[in-house]
């Protein structure tokens, strides 16, 4: 199953609630996937400061002292804020690649989450609501974000194998669904030398559509191509920078509503999720039709 | 009129007493408060009452309904009047994905439009929707009928048995093994009934009619045992 939601802020006055509101729809699809969850966040505080969000098992030993080891790789200052198992790096744009690739040395253990300027992605195993408390989402501001709630089918359920997935900077995407050829579409992708990390369908999917950016397609581009060469079941909702995406595969069995208002554009596996919204009574609410693009952006 | 709130109520609670009414109940009408998306609301009801769901409801609402009205006052989830045996099922709004499946009897009425596999593999229950609906509608459809006051979407009647499917607007694409048909003056007279039933002033005329072109493998006699 897997439940998906996503919120599109077009009322600036609302941010400072996003995580408040996403935190409820999220909490609301648990019986839609109760094994793990996510969040990806954008917020953009500066525009010469990037972030790259991580992971650790051990937080307490990987991140203590991480930000005076990392200062010595790269030029500028960081900040680091701590929320459990994650934390996230600020520092300037122009050192985030230097950045990651120090990371591989001095914390070989560390999982890059999110990489980007505005992008902040936490997903662990556990319920919904755990998973959102031990973050704190409901204290989060931003100007839109996308949540997951995963019921596994294609691979083990771990931290790595949530969604949402980074794509590309500042690009994530969350998937309700199964793809079936995608251990023939890993093999084509690692021969082209992108990287894939699980035995995870998504994670397959995620690396698609960064693939075909970096040869050239927009991001509506490669989801456009992404319903001829991904075969399986899909209802996609990608992040950008300055907005959000969805796509649904031609058979569209998989479940998804839509709302929007002046103030927001909203989406819900099921129209639960959307019900606390402010003026839901009074939205436009619709189901995206299949095979079609979707696309909202600031 | 009995009124049931789902924001303080559970839904086990509303669906029990629903079923424990039976055809002498003198509580014959019933209204059901905050649905807010909620699965399977009055679900295989069996007595002749009426019910009204204030609201937008979730998967499976009013599924497996013997006797009873069912007028859901926004939109429903996927699965609504699944597998119906006789009564109604009104949505004010739109439905979702496989809006009366199966349906053996009865009538659905969409207001608004239906989206994917409406009326699949329909068994005898008949359906209108005053709007469009989406792909693969009445696929493997067995018998009833289905008019469509708007479009249809690609592969109508894929696969159909003997089905009766109108539809006023355009049809995207025919499913294998459907055609249109001769629209004959009972068929005319059949449409006009629904039309009035489903609360539609559309007009007979303006409809065509689809159904099974019968050349596929289980209609050659020769594939018989």
């Amino acid at each position: 199953m897997c439940g998906i939601v996503g919120l599109f802020l077009k009322d600036k006055s609302m941010e400072a609630q996003l995580g408040a509101m996403l935190t409820d729809m999220l909490i609301t699809m648990t019986d839609r996937g109760p094994d793990s969850a996510g969040i990806a966040i954008y917020s953009k505080e500066s525009k010469s400061i990037g972030k790259l969000t991580v992971q650790s098992d051990t937080p307490d030993v990987d991140f203590r002292k991480l930000k005076d080891d990392l200062k010595k790789h790269i030029t500028g200052d960081i900040e680091i804020r701590v929320q459990s198992t994650h934390a996230v790096l600020e520092l300037p744009v122009d050192q985030l690649t230097i950045a990651r690739a120090a990371l591989k040395e001095i914390r070989p253990s560390v999982r890059v989450m999110s990489s980007g300027d505005s992008l902040e992605i936490y997903k662990e195993v556990g319920l919904p609501k755990d998973v959102a408390s031990r973050f704190s989402i409901s204290q989060m501001s931003g100007s839109h974000g996308i949540g997951h709630t995963r019921m596994a089918t294609e691979s083990a359920v771990t931290t790595m194998g949530a969604h949402p997935f980074n794509t590309g900077s500042d690009q994530c995407l969350v998937h309700n669904g199964s793809l079936s050829n995608h251990n023939s579409l890993r093999r084509k992708l690692r021969r082209d030398g992108v990287h894939i990390e699980t035995e995870n369908d998504t994670e397959v999917g995620a690396a698609y559509l960064t693939w075909k950016m970096q040869n050239g397609s927009t991001l509506g581009e490669a989801l456009e191509s992404s319903l001829k060469d991904l075969d399986g079941f899909f209802t996609f909702v990608v992040g950008t920078k300055d907005g959000f995406g969805v796509v649904r595969d031609p058979i569209a069995c998989k479940p998804a509503v839509m709302a929007e208002t002046d103030q927001y554009v909203a989406f819900g596996s099921e129209y639960r999720a959307l019900v606390n919204l402010p003026g839901i009574e009074d939205a436009r609410v619709w189901e995206p039709e299949p095979a079609t693009v979707y696309f909202w952006k600031h | 009129m009995q009124t049931y709130d789902l924001s303080t109520g559970s839904l086990r609670e509303l669906n029990a007493t629903l079923h424990a009414q039976n055809e002498t109940t003198n509580q014959t009408a019933w209204e059901i408060m905050n649905p807010r998306g909620a699965h399977a609301i009055a679900c295989g009801l069996d007595s002749p009452i009426e019910v009204t769901v204030r609201g937008s409801t979730g998967y499976y609402s009013a599924g497996m309904n013997q006797q009873a009205t069912v007028n859901i006052k926004g939109s429903a989830g996927p699965g609504v009047a699944e597998n119906m045996m006789s009564g109604k099922v009104i949505i004010d709004g739109d439905a979702s994905q496989y809006a009366g499946a199966t349906g053996h009897g009865g009538l659905l009425v969409v207001k608004g439009n239906a989206s994917s596999r409406c009326g699949i593999s329909m068994k005898g229950i008949n359906i209108v929707v005053h709007g469009s609906i989406g792909h693969m509608s009445a696929f493997m459809a067995q018998s009833g009928n289905m008019v469509v006051c708007g479009d249809a979407g690609e592969a109508l009647g894929d696969s159909c048995y003997e089905a009766r499917l109108f539809v006023r607007g355009s049809v995207k694409s025919l499913g294998a093994d459907c055609e249109e048909k001769e629209m004959r003056p009972e068929h005319l007279e059949i449409l006009q009934t629904l039309l009035t039933e489903g609360e539609c002033d559309a007009k007979p005329e303006e409809f065509k009619r689809y159904g099974s072109a019968r050349t596929l493998y289980n209609f050659n006699i020769d594939n018989a045992y």
